[in-house]
Parts: structure tokens; sequence; C-alpha cells
């Protein structure tokens, strides 16, 4: 895996305050090398999107349990855009119905996660993106 | 070849890994179990009778054979109107209490019209910005006759604030209103994440809020201690009992240092937990727990009343342990665990809906969860005597396991400087955030079989969840149509002088808040200036960011 050196920001957006697939997900991208920023709670789309630009991060990860993830998601995507980042990959993890999968990676959303995946296939798929 | 065995060729064709053959010998707090537990294995002398100290075989001499648990189903979603009809729609199903969901804005104490807000409006409970909205709720309910419960915590001084006022517009004396507001705080820090003042604010407004409805509506639970969401965070079920037990002791100590009576508020002092899978470890946390909590009432704060000494507790019974893989085996995960709770001597259950793990409940789904409580009470038996485990070698030996590991996490936390300094330094959290990783590992790697997750799969994993729950999509307008009409029409000027007052009362630690906020409700403040007002004097809580 390539992830050595790879900046990435975890973001919490919204009001949900669930952050342990968040913590666990830093965590796991920390210890295969990555430099890991975690945002700590209820941050709005603007800040992340501007977080992830000063702080020139290779990928976002959102992690969102509350079902408000399209909104959410939807509106960092046009922060980035905004921000002329769009080139800095999204991954979304959480409680995300199977049915809105579709919806989010057409938006541009390079991966989703949720908890029944293992770590292990998370970082693959991370990985395999930022490689790509 | 018929289906059952073309089923079993396909589950034995996709199954990748071989599950072990044997069961775990240690239990998922990490108690190493015995093949056997022989008699000589114990003490007996610790357990005593049902109803009597240190209340090891339950709070009630005679058990539920004096009154079954109580059946709280959690609901409340989009306006308070769709919520309204749930509430009738389960009350006359045979739910003898109301479980309130707040959404995340009335949580947080943002109003729903605020940039924060209004992705989340209505999306994980109900929206209940201002009185109008409580109102609308309670609408034909009769809130002196039902015991409602709120899971609120940072904004719970409020909700329960708009409860009394709800009281008052409908003629029903405060006194008669009964329920509970999860009110705990401390744990939000670590796990939920609700929080919104510093730790020593909200330490007071929970004191008041306790201390207010010890007079008021003496019938009123103002606090539930949950250990809930902390076991769903990652920790253990010791682990779980023992955080609880000791946010138990820092409120306990806080109301003190507030002037309480012992004596009087710790007979209202409520717990909630979750129950996973673990039959045994689950049913031996809540007897260990209650033995526990008497013990620390009667050594370390002389507490004689045995009303004061008891530990009455809700449960909740799915969360975390719940999968979206094959996901109608959930209900065989909830009706296990549901027994769990009742031989755990559990006051009131709620049951998740098998479809919980990745959606709001259907009606459908909401239902099955209902039946599951009610075969479990009227069709199996287990209720019919009190503690039927009690005096198991194996019950007894565990839940002195389960007791010694409790005391050692409280210990550990006390020799660090107590919960309030680990919280504020980000200690506790950073603890459970490693314990989440770990047991993901566990599951990861096979070390815990979790069926259909990570053994028994087979394809399309998630096929039969049915029908799928859809939230209106006008519901998010309607309730902002609805804010902007009460801000309209209310009277600004009660409204200034109410948030006016509780503003100077917030800065005289010696005042009672509830009174104040009950005045904004009845002026139809919204949560939104309320919360303002407060953060105004006393700012917000800064999350130590660690992991």
């Amino acid at each position: 895996m390539t992830l050595l050196g790879k900046r990435i920001l975890i973001a919490k957006p919204g009001l949900d305050g669930h952050d342990v697939g968040a913590k666990i997900i830093a965590l796991a991208l920390r210890d295969a090398g990555a430099d890991v920023i975690y945002t700590g709670l209820r941050k709005s789309p603007v800040y992340i999107a501007r977080v992830a630009v000063d702080e020139d991060v290779d990928a976002v990860g959102l992690s969102i349990l509350s079902g408000s993830h399209k909104e959410i998601v939807f509106q960092t995507l046009e922060c980035l855009n905004e921000l002329d980042a769009s080139d800095i990959k999204i991954f979304v993890g959480g409680t995300i119905p199977q049915q809105d999968y579709e919806g989010l990676i057409a938006a541009g959303v390079s991966g989703v996660f949720t908890a029944e995946m293992t770590i292990d296939d998370v970082l693959l798929a991370i990985d395999k993106e930022l490689t790509a | 070849m018929n289906s059952d065995q073309k089923r079993k060729t396909k589950l034995d064709l996709t199954n990748e890994i071989k599950p072990p053959n044997v069961p775990n010998s240690c239990t998922p707090s990490g108690i190493e179990v015995p093949v056997i537990v022989t008699p000589d294995m114990v003490d007996f002398s610790n357990v005593g009778d049902p109803g009597q100290y240190p209340f090891t075989r339950g709070i009630f001499e005679s058990g539920f054979r004096g009154r079954l648990w109580t059946i709280r189903q959690y609901s409340g979603f989009g306006t308070a109107e769709e919520s309204n009809q749930r509430y009738k729609f389960l009350l006359e199903q045979g739910q003898t209490g109301l479980s309130v969901a707040l959404d995340l804005p009335t949580q947080c104490g943002y109003d729903p019209i605020d940039p924060m807000a209004r992705a989340e409006v209505g999306k994980v409970g109900v929206s209940l910005s201002n009185l109008a909205e409580v109102e609308l709720l309670f609408d034909g309910i009769d809130v002196g006759g039902i015991s409602t419960s709120f899971t609120i915590n940072g904004t719970a001084a409020i909700s329960y604030a708009m409860y009394c006022a709800v009281a008052d517009n409908k003629g029903v004396p405060r006194e008669k209103l009964t329920g509970t507001i999860q009110n705990d705080i401390l744990k939000e820090y670590v796990a939920r994440g609700t929080w919104i003042f510093p730790v020593k604010p909200s330490m007071r407004l929970i004191a008041d809020t306790i201390l207010f409805s010890n007079e008021h509506t003496p019938k009123f639970n103002a606090i539930s201690i949950a250990g809930a969401h902390v076991r769903d965070a990652g920790c253990t079920a010791i682990e779980e009992m023992g955080y609880t037990l000791a946010n138990g002791l820092a409120y306990t100590d806080e109301l003190i240092r507030r002037g309480g009576d012992v004596e009087k508020f710790a007979r209202r002092l409520s717990f909630f937990f979750y129950v996973h899978m673990d039959f045994f470890e689950e049913i031996c946390k809540f007897r260990a727990g209650r033995r526990l909590w008497a013990k620390l009432m009667k050594e370390r704060y002389n507490v004689q009343d045995p009303k004061a000494q008891m530990f009455r507790f809700g449960v909740v019974c799915g969360g975390s342990s719940l999968i979206g893989a094959q996901p109608h085996n959930n209900i065989v995960r909830v009706g296990t665990e549901t027994m769990a709770a009742v031989l755990g001597g559990a006051q009131s259950i709620f049951t998740c809906a098998f479809d919980e793990a990745f959606q709001i409940p259907t009606e459908h789904s909401a239902e099955i969860a209902l039946r599951t409580q009610q075969i479990i009470a009227h069709e199996s038996g287990i209720a019919r005597t009190v503690d039927p485990l009690g005096g198991s070698y194996y019950v007894e030996w565990l839940t002195d396991q389960m007791e010694s590991g409790m005391a050692k996490t409280i210990e550990e936390i006390e020799q660090y400087g107590g919960v309030e300094k680990a919280v504020e330094d980000g200690w506790l959290q950073m603890k459970i955030a490693k314990r989440a990783s770990e047991r993901k590992q566990a599951s990861d790697s096979g070390k815990n079989v979790i069926v259909g997750q990570n053994y028994f799969r087979r394809e399309n994993q998630s096929e039969g969840v049915g029908e799928i729950f859809k939230l209106d999509p006008k519901a998010t307008a309607n309730v902002i149509a609805k804010y902007e009409h009460v801000l309209d029409t209310r009277n600004s000027s009660e409204v200034k002088k109410s948030l006016a007052a509780l503003e100077a009362a917030a800065l005289d630690d010696k005042k009672n808040l509830i009174p104040y906020l009950i005045d904004c409700c009845h002026a139809y403040a919204t949560v939104g200036e309320m919360i303002s007002t407060l953060k105004g004097k006393w700012g917000e809580f800064q999350e130590p960011v660690r992991f």
C-alpha cells in the first residue's frame, strides 16, 4: 500500500456526534502511514473544504450517521469546487442506505464505506483511488 | 432437492472462512470462563434477597409479579404532527410509555433556520424548537396519565421546561408528570457528542433540573445516567457500567455541593444501558452494577433509605449489535437481548427494530420490535418468578467477577483525577476510541463471530428488508413555516423580558435556572434563543481532539 505520506482529512460534518467510525478510520490510516488530520465534531461543509485546501490534503473522509449525508456531501463537493479543489477525493462513511450509493458516486464521491466493511477493505479502496 | 437443502448448499459455498466449532472461552469484557463453575468458587453471602440490600437479586421483593417492566419504544421523526400520530398508534397497540426522539438541531440548541441545522431538521427525531411544537406533539395525549421519556442531554433542561409548560397550558398539575429526561451530559463529551457548554456550567444546569424536579415534579426522573452510548462507542460491558457509575458519583457530588439531600435526590436517579449479545455477561452486568451502586451509596455517602440505594435502570436492546447484513437475523438478536434485560431485572425496555442498523424503522419493523417484548412478557414465562437465575453457580460467579472489574474501572478514573478532568482532557475519549478499534479488529479478523458479517455470508445480504421508510420531503419546509409563524405571532416584548431574566440568572450560581426557562417557554422563546443567551455567558465546550 502507498498510503505512506498521503494527507487525509477526516471530518465530522453537521450535528451528528457519533465519532467512533471516524476515529477508527483515522487511527487505521495513521497506522498505515498516512498523515491524518481530524476535525472534531460539528463542522460545516464550508469549514471542511477550507481546511482541506489549507492543509493540501489528498482526500477527505466524511463521517455521517444522521441521514443527512446527501445534503452534506453535495454541499461539501460544491464548496471544494468553488475553491478549485475538485481534485481532492471525497469518501463517505456512516449509516448510508444502499439505495443512496449510486447518487453519491454519480455526484463525485470516490467511495462509500459502511460499518460492515473490514478496515483492510476500506484502506485498500482508499489506496486504489489515491494511486489511480 | 427441496428449498431448504438448496439454501444450505448456497450458504456453505459462499462461506469464505471456516467458523470455529467451539465457543470462545473468554467473555467480550475479557473474563476467562472456566468449563465448570463449582459452589466453592462463589461467595453466596454477597447475594442477599430480592428487594433487600445489596439488591443483587433486584430492587423489588416480588420482581415482575408486582408489575411488568415498562415497554417503551423510541420514536419520533419529522414533524410534531407525524410523531403525534405514531404515538397515538403505539399507545393504541398497548405501549405503556412514550419515548421522544428529538432531531439534532433541537438536541444541539439550534433553531431550524440556522445554517448548521438546516440539513438535519426532523432527521433523527422530531423538531421541537418552541412550545408550539410541543403542544402539537402532545395534542390529544393526556400528559398527566402517561410517562414520557425524552432522549435529550445538552438541551434537556429546556425540554423539561417545555414539558412543564405544556402541562401548565393543559391544566395538568406539574406534580402529576411522570417520565424521564436523559440529561446526562458527561457521557455526551465522551460518546454521543451533543454537548454545548463547558463542563462546569453544564453540571450546574443538570443539578438545577434535578433539584427543581425533585420539588415540583416528584414522580419525574430528571436524569438517566447512561452507559449505552459509551458502550456503543466501543467499550466493554464492565467499562460501560464502571464509567456510568463513576458519572453517577460525579452527579451525586455536584448535587451535594449544591445543597441537595442525598437521601432524597438519590431516590430519583436512574440509569440507562445497552444490552448486547453476550447473554450471561449482560445479565450479570446488571446484577453486579445494582449491587455495586447500593454499596457505594451506603458506604460512601452513608445513605440509609433503601429507596435511595436502589439502582433503577432502563435498557435498549440492539444498537451496534445489529448489523445490516441479513437484517432479519436482528430480530433474533433483539429477542435474546430482551431476555437478558428481563433476567437482569430492567425497569423499562426499548427494543430496536431489525432495520434500525441502516434506517428509521418502518411501522412494520417497529411493530415486530414491540411484539418481541410482548411475546417475552406474556408467552415465555421468564418473568414468573423473581430473579430465576439467582443462586446459579455460574451467574453468581460471573456477577462477582463483573463487580470487581467495575470497581477497578471506577478507581482508575478517580486516580486520573475524576470524570470531569478525564473528559476535559480527552483522556476518556481516547481510551474509548482505542477500544472501538480493538473491537473492530476482533470482528475483522474473525476472532469474534458475527453471523452474516464475518461468517455465514451469502450473496445479496441486505435483501428482504422490504418496505423502506421515507421521510416526507416537505417536512423541513413545514417545520420552518411553523417556526416563522411562531416568530411572527408571539409577543416579542415577553420574549425579550424572559430572555433577559434568564441571562441575568445565568451569572448567579445560586439561582436555579429552571423557572426562568419555563417562563421563556411560555413566552414562545425558541431553543436557539435560550441556548445562545446561555452561550453568551458561559461560552462553549472546546473539544479536545485527540485520537
